[in-house]
């Protein structure tokens, strides 16, 4: 069972070298306007995160996820299933 | 009442400020006279043409216009028609008889873009369900056809087998697959490993397309791309191409060998939903695919060139998108896009065209300024557009 404070934690990991901008992290920061990434950082960003898990985020699901929060959500229910 | 252009807005504005600083816009040149496929005027002033896709220089061919302007006067100027109504004349039939021949398949379907054929092909064949997998650095018309269609998308890295592997390995066993490959990507001008892929397809259960846009008519022994030269052309489902590359007209096109292929015909909208090539444009596309299946030395001198161009540009130091060159396209790195805009902008004043390419057609954010090289381009022209990358470099401070 995933645990979602473990996903948070890792995706932060994961964010780290591509956080230029130097944010905060919380949930409800967003990947375009707060971290400022074009459309390339974030399809380098999903792979990484996509290898980590072992999982698949289709280009469609990118496209309803705003917010690390959301993300983590994402994560938690692809792990599950 | 809100603007639908405002949206706009930040992008009129860099377009404002580059201009302002003096350079003329890359993107609204006007060719005024082209005197072959490699020289024309620009501004008055002849100018090499080293940012065209005539690969083979076939817009000149005495055969090809012979041929075009025969069909121009005996079918007149167009068919006023869709493939599967009045649109289709007996030059249509033959033009996909001649890729019939070209790569000795079953099925020839003609389009009248590329861009509508990968648009057709790639929304028709994968649907809710199934699953594209498609390279992040795959053309616009491949990510639209993926957008066009119901099918759920997932992009691999850039040439990465690994990453191709993982992620068809991730997907349920028996959902429907189509992998999009391009056999030469068209910014870098870099060759896909596509011995490795295309068996990695095959063990995973996958049908494999490949775009070979910018290789059918110069790689391969007998052009037919980069899955022929290396060696998986066999066991490749769906090749699409283009002719308004090597073939030097416009259209696009589906081949392959899969014994249910002509059904497309019937539910492919943008093949259905649309007006069919003139009769000049087929009589000359079939001209020059016939004449491409015997072009050897045309390849070959090609390729001599593009060896060259490659060669000299990074003795000059500038930073090239590939190692050594893998096809007839040689992109030069830029640091931003103001010096791509400066050093373009001294090249044509050089007399020298070449593509300025920048976000959001270019990976990773990068400024290039494209080459691409024409079997007919001499090799004292190569020097001439090494001296002039030389001059223009030092004049911007690029080298």
């Amino acid at each position: 069972m995933a645990n979602r404070e473990d996903i948070m934690a890792k995706i932060c990991e994961l964010i780290g070298p591509f956080n230029n901008k130097g944010v905060d992290l919380t949930a409800s920061t967003t990947f375009q306007g707060d971290l400022e990434w074009d459309s390339l950082t974030v399809m380098d960003f999903v792979a990484a995160v996509e290898d980590e898990f072992d999982i698949i985020i289709t280009m469609n699901m990118q496209a309803e996820i705003e917010t690390v929060g959301q993300l983590a959500d994402a994560v938690a229910k692809l792990m599950d299933s | 009442m809100t603007d639908l252009l405002s949206k706009f807005d930040p992008l009129i504005q860099e377009r404002e400020n580059l201009l302002a600083t003096g350079v003329k816009d890359p993107f609204s040149l006007v060719m005024e006279e082209v005197l072959s496929p490699t020289v024309a005027i620009c501004n008055g002033k002849e100018t090499i043409l080293l940012g065209t896709y005539n690969y083979m220089g076939m817009t000149f061919d005495d055969d090809v216009r012979a041929a075009g302007i025969k069909a121009l006067a005996e079918f007149g100027s167009g068919t006023t028609g869709s493939r599967v109504f009045n649109g289709t004349y007996s030059l249509h039939r033959d033009c996909e008889d001649a890729l019939r021949e070209f790569y000795a398949m079953d099925h020839a379907m003609v389009f009248s873009t590329g861009y509508q054929a990968n648009l057709g092909i790639i929304s028709t064949l994968a649907g809710k369900g199934d699953y594209i997998i498609l390279d992040t650095d795959s053309h616009a018309s491949i990510y639209d056809g993926c957008a066009m269609g119901n099918a759920e998308i997932v992009a691999f890295r850039h040439n990465d087998v690994e990453a191709l592997e993982k992620r068809l390995k991730r997907l349920p066993a028996e959902a429907g697959k189509l992998v999009v490959l391009e056999g030469v990507y068209s910014m870098l001008g870099d060759v896909a490993p596509l011995k490795e892929m295309v068996r990695i397809c095959k063990e995973n259960g996958a049908m494999v397309l490949v775009d070979e846009a910018h290789s059918m008519g110069f790689i391969g022994e007998n052009g037919r791309g980069v899955c022929e030269a290396q060696g998986v052309i066999d066991d490749v489902d769906f090749i699409i191409g283009t002719f308004s590359k090597s073939v030097g007209t416009v259209g696009g096109f589906c081949v392959s060998n899969h014994p249910k292929f002509e059904i497309l015909r019937l539910v492919c909208r943008p093949y259905i939903f649309t007006a069919s090539l003139p009769p000049s444009v087929m009589a000359t596309a079939s001209t020059s695919i016939r004449k491409l299946m015997h072009s050897g030395n045309k390849r070959a001198h090609l390729w001599e060139n593009s060896k060259k161009l490659h060669q000299g540009l990074r003795d000059l130091g500038f930073s090239l998108g590939t190692p050594e060159a893998q096809s007839a396209i040689i992109a030069v790195i830029m640091p931003d896009l103001e010096k791509g805009a400066m050093m373009w902008q001294a090249l044509l004043a050089e007399g020298l065209y070449v593509n300025l390419a920048r976000p959001p057609a270019t990976p990773a954010n990068m400024t290039l300024l494209r080459c691409s090289l024409c079997a007919e381009h001499t090799s004292e022209q190569v020097d001439q557009i090494l001296g002039m990358f030389e001059a223009a470099g030092k004049a911007v401070g690029a080298i």
